[in-house]
């Protein structure tokens, strides 16, 4: 009988480790190590005069203070551009250090080392910056007028400007029996990981060698970064992601100035050095995302079918660009989701402020362009007297125009051609699951009780699994175990589980006998990261690619020794055997022993094997010459282009007659990424993603003064959702397998975030009777858009 | 300017330490870092997101609030302490792993305490109780749902145990 696993909703492997306070987290590690701390502006926009430490010096466990002037070489260069593009025409990227100029609050301006984080701050209270203020930039408004810049060599704050148009939009607009025009909003949010970021960095001063831990999601790259900026061979350098507390995209970026600084002094000052970030670090001095004003006009015909649509938008990237434009790139291209648009025209302004720069946030642009396209067709069937789900159904793409090609260029570089999908099956569970044909009736009954309620509904597609690719080794040791490695990263996906079930299904063997290590460059060096939903995509089907080798190499070797044909062997519950013979075979480890023609045998193993004989006889060497010693196999996912995941979400609400506190009845929810590994981590993950959804929608948002302070950089008043705020999710699904890769997954990561904001603004809008266009929104706001209705209806 | 250390007592998890450490230090970095358990996390030290939480003498408190040295002679349980007489996972967190109650784990220490807490005296919650008893926790990846399942979950293997006493 084969051991199925794929596919099953086993418990996580992770989990015993962690629930029991044995996971191994950035500031766990290195009990003995020196820290660090930071001092950091407290202006938006200021030039650094001087620092004086004097009175730092006295501190007791006081080891080193750092500023701009110490540093040197690579190190004392501007961060990396990691993400180049034709069209990011003004980047800017900050230095490790402030040098001279500060470009928003939080910005690190010197370093300090002490026997404990205590004492490191106690330096840090006592170093004196001299600032000289300079008028900040703050919000989208102040970036465009421009009467003040950020970068004194970029005067007009566009960082980037990019145009996508497929035919010509704006006369399809202009001759469309129906037009009209949006302004639609979302609001700074951010990643909030409940860890912070970290670093903890070893040097070996006699290997010359180091080590750095980092809280990361992408450690292999974090190592060839530092290997630049460090002056240090890559070969003498390690990376090690641990248990990590969460990422959601926020640790995707790399290398940041701590992440540089920590090891540079570690090496200096021949000590492990640690710092591990408090939250209001991270606040003002990792990253945020979200923030976009989008203009939309539409063309359309009298059943709402899209004729032509041209956006235009702002993004606020903050003071920097490292990351590139990737956000505004994929709200430009994954705004359309499932539909057609007619002729399309798209243009945005990515322009700097003086607050903390913008990289991706689970969902990356996509939150906000679906906000833009899904609000548009609610107006559009507004506009018509139509039912919403009518309007979008009159737009989908239907299955037979699978593969669908957009003629567009995607985040990748690659063209934007959808592989699959079934947007109306989609659409009709959602409209089952969520009752949309019999709301009417449900909106009577409350009503008829003094209540109000509305329904909303929401579509998005999600270009999942970017490549360029992902790789795996995967190894079964002469006991048994099978040792799976791959480079990318792990922040709560349960990885361990899912690519074990993966390896387990190839090779045959029970999942307990798989062990996976992830984001560990001792391990595996070559790989990208994780984020873009792609880890399952890419590194699931690596590793299924790295077990298949292994299946192949361990039925030729027991072929073999069976005297058999490998093509009549199977390899079923830790064995390699004759099909249909059950009682006939070898073990996985015995075969393990046979791969390796060791001249040793040193072990019960060893000696079962020696009743077997393997290799091509005298007349050939032990180890032929195309073949290698050792159950083992790496193999590298490269796909050609992304796969595109869907999904829709229906909300039900009601709204306070009186306080127009939102409360959300229902929140239903139908997703298809392809075939899944373990539906119970997908169903996890789009719980979780709902939940950042809500609060996007109803509770989050960094809200920044005039003077380019960040006022709620904390969580008393950066409201992330409990438990009483996020509602029971329902979930249904829908299969259909990607023709793009050989396990027929979509990824799921980020799915259930993307269409938070726009489906409960659609629902508020039907419970009230008018349009909400800009996310979030607080009961006082909703108040005050009562308030203005009503003066408009008056 | 060396600090003054001050000698203070605490039973962790059973187990009897004496430390010295300066007024200041918060007992959650003395859990941490003086007494190696790390099991205790930090998500935002100043007591919003709960996932410092560790009961002090049986009740659940955020130890990122609490100075060591006010706690001196205290006895203290943390995530570690949470687990069955054998060191195997004790109902809660079985129930966690069981429901999938954690994804990135760095909450559920603090999760995994207040819940020993509130079902010892209310064994057999309703769900809505469930989801009030984890209303002060903060989760950023699971959405709560299965959290709330593990509560319930974990009270209904406690039961068992029970029985089987």
């Amino acid at each position: 009988m084969t051991t199925r696993m794929f596919g099953e909703p086993i418990v996580r492997r992770e989990d015993p480790r962690l629930v029991a306070g044995d996971g191994r987290y950035l500031d766990d590690l290195g009990s003995g190590a020196l820290a660090a701390a930071f001092v950091r502006s407290p202006h938006a926009h200021a030039r650094v005069v001087d620092v004086d430490v004097s009175r730092a010096l006295e501190v007791d466990g006081l080891v080193a203070i750092y500023t701009y002037e110490d540093l040197e070489g690579p190190v004392a260069e501007p961060l990396p551009l990691l993400i180049p593009h034709p069209r990011l025409h003004a980047p800017r990227t900050a230095h490790a250090l402030a040098n001279g100029a500060v470009r928003h609050v939080g910005e690190p301006v010197a370093m300090v080392v002490a026997r404990d984080r205590y004492l490191a701050e106690d330096a840090c209270e006592r170093i004196a910056v001299g600032y000289q203020p300079l008028p900040p930039v703050v919000g989208l408004d102040a970036a465009v007028r421009a009467e003040r810049s950020v970068h004194d060599d970029v005067p007009d704050n566009v960082a980037a400007r990019m145009l996508q148009e497929v035919g010509d939009a704006r006369a399809a607009i202009q001759a469309a029996p129906h037009r009209l025009e949006l302004e639609l909003e979302i609001e700074r949010s951010a990643s909030m990981p409940i860890e912070g970021r970290g670093v903890y960095a070893r040097w070996d001063a006699a290997d010359r060698s180091l080590r750095v831990y980092s809280s990361t999601q992408t450690s292999t790259s974090v190592r060839f970064a530092l290997a630049v900026k460090l002056g240090v061979p890559v070969d003498r350098v390690e990376v090690v992601a641990p248990d990590v507390g969460g990422g959601f995209g926020v640790k995707i970026m790399h290398p940041w100035p701590e992440e540089v600084l920590v090891p540079w002094a570690a090496i200096r000052l021949g000590r492990e050095v640690k710092w591990t970030e408090d939250r209001r670090e991270h606040f003002v001095a990792s990253a945020h995302e979200r923030g976009q004003r989008h203009t939309v006009r539409v063309g359309f015909d009298d059943d709402g079918r899209l004729l032509g649509l041209d956006v235009e938008f702002l993004h606020d990237n903050g003071a920097y660009t490292p990351y590139g434009i990737i956000v505004p790139i994929i709200t430009a291209t994954q705004l359309l989701g499932p539909y057609k648009p007619g002729a399309y025209r798209v243009e945005f302004r990515s322009l700097y402020t003086n607050t903390v720069m913008v990289t991706p946030y689970r969902g990356a642009g996509r939150p906000q362009g679906v906000f833009a396209m899904e609000r548009t067709m609610d107006a559009i069937a507004g506009h018509l007297g139509r039912d919403r789900a009518q309007v979008r159904e009159a737009n989908f793409i239907q299955p037979e125009e699978m593969p669908y090609d957009h003629r567009l260029t995607f985040q990748d570089g690659r063209p934007l051609i959808y592989d699959s999908g079934d947007y109306p099956a989609t659409l009709a569970k959602l409209k089952r699951l969520v009752g949309w044909e019999e709301f009417e009736a449900v909106r009577e009954q409350a009503r008829a009780a003094g209540r109000r309620v509305g329904i909303g509904l929401a579509c998005y597609v999600e270009g999942t699994g970017v490549g360029p690719y992902e790789g795996a080794h995967v190894r079964v040791e002469t006991d048994g175990t099978v040792l799976v490695a791959t480079g990318l990263t792990t922040q709560g996906q349960g990885h361990e589980t899912a690519f074990a079930q993966v390896a387990a299904e190839e090779l045959g063997v029970p999942v307990e006998r798989v062990t996976v290590v992830t984001g560990d460059t001792r391990r595996f060096k070559y790989a990208v990261g994780t984020f873009a939903s792609r880890a399952a995509v890419m590194s699931g089907n690596a590793v299924a690619l790295a077990a298949g080798k292994v299946r192949a190499k361990a039925l030729r070797i027991a072929g073999e020794a069976l005297e058999a044909d490998p093509g009549d062997l199977e390899l079923a519950d830790g064995m390699v055997r004759v099909k249909g013979a059950p009682g006939t075979g070898i073990a996985l480890p015995t075969v393990a022993v046979l791969a390796n023609p060791l001249r040793y045998a040193f072990d019960e193993q060893a000696r079962l094997a020696t009743q077997f004989v393997v290799g091509g006889g005298l007349q050939s060497p032990p180890v032929a010459e195309d073949d290698e010693p050792g159950l083992e196999a790496t193999d590298y996912y490269s796909p050609i282009r992304s796969t595109f995941a869907n999904g829709m979400h229906a909300a039900v609400v009601e709204t306070d007659p009186e306080t127009a506190e939102v409360r959300i009845l229902r929140y239903c929810v139908v997703h298809d990424c392809g075939r899944l590994i373990n539906p119970r981590i997908v169903e996890g993950q789009i719980h979780g993603g709902v939940a950042q959804g809500v609060g996007g929608a109803l509770y989050e948002r960094l809200v920044y003064d005039e003077s380019g302070q960040l006022l709620n950089a904390s969580f008393m008043d950066f409201l992330m959702p409990y438990a009483s705020e996020v509602p029971k999710i329902e979930t249904d699904h829908l299969e259909t397998p990607t023709p793009l890769n050989p396990l027929g997954i979509k990824g799921a990561g980020e799915a259930g975030v993307i269409p938070g904001a726009a489906v409960l603004a659609a629902a508020i809008s039907d419970a009230e009777g008018f349009f909400v266009d800009r996310m979030p929104i607080s009961p006082s706001e909703l108040w005050e858009l009562r308030t203005r209705n009503r003066k408009g209806d008056a | 300017m060396a600090e003054t250390l001050h000698q203070t007592r605490l039973v962790v998890n059973g187990v009897p330490h004496t430390v010295r450490v300066p007024a200041r230090r918060l007992l959650a970095d003395c859990l941490r870092h003086d007494l190696g358990l790390t099991g205790t996390h930090l998500g935002c030290e100043h007591g919003v997101c709960g996932a410092c939480t560790v009961l002090v003498g049986g009740l659940p408190m955020r130890s990122c609030l609490l100075f060591a040295v006010s706690v001196d002679g205290a006895e203290i349980t943390t995530v570690e302490g949470c687990r069955t007489a054998d060191g195997g996972l004790g109902p809660v967190q079985q129930a966690f792993q069981d429901c999938h109650g954690l994804q990135c784990g760095f909450c559920t220490p603090g999760f995994v305490t207040t819940i020993t807490a509130y079902l010892r005296d209310h064994p057999d919650p309703t769900e809505e109780q469930a989801r009030q008893a984890i209303g002060g926790n903060l989760c950023r990846c699971t959405g709560y749902q299965n959290i709330v399942a593990s509560v319930l979950r974990a009270a209904e293997l406690q039961r068992r145990e029970g029985r089987g006493r």
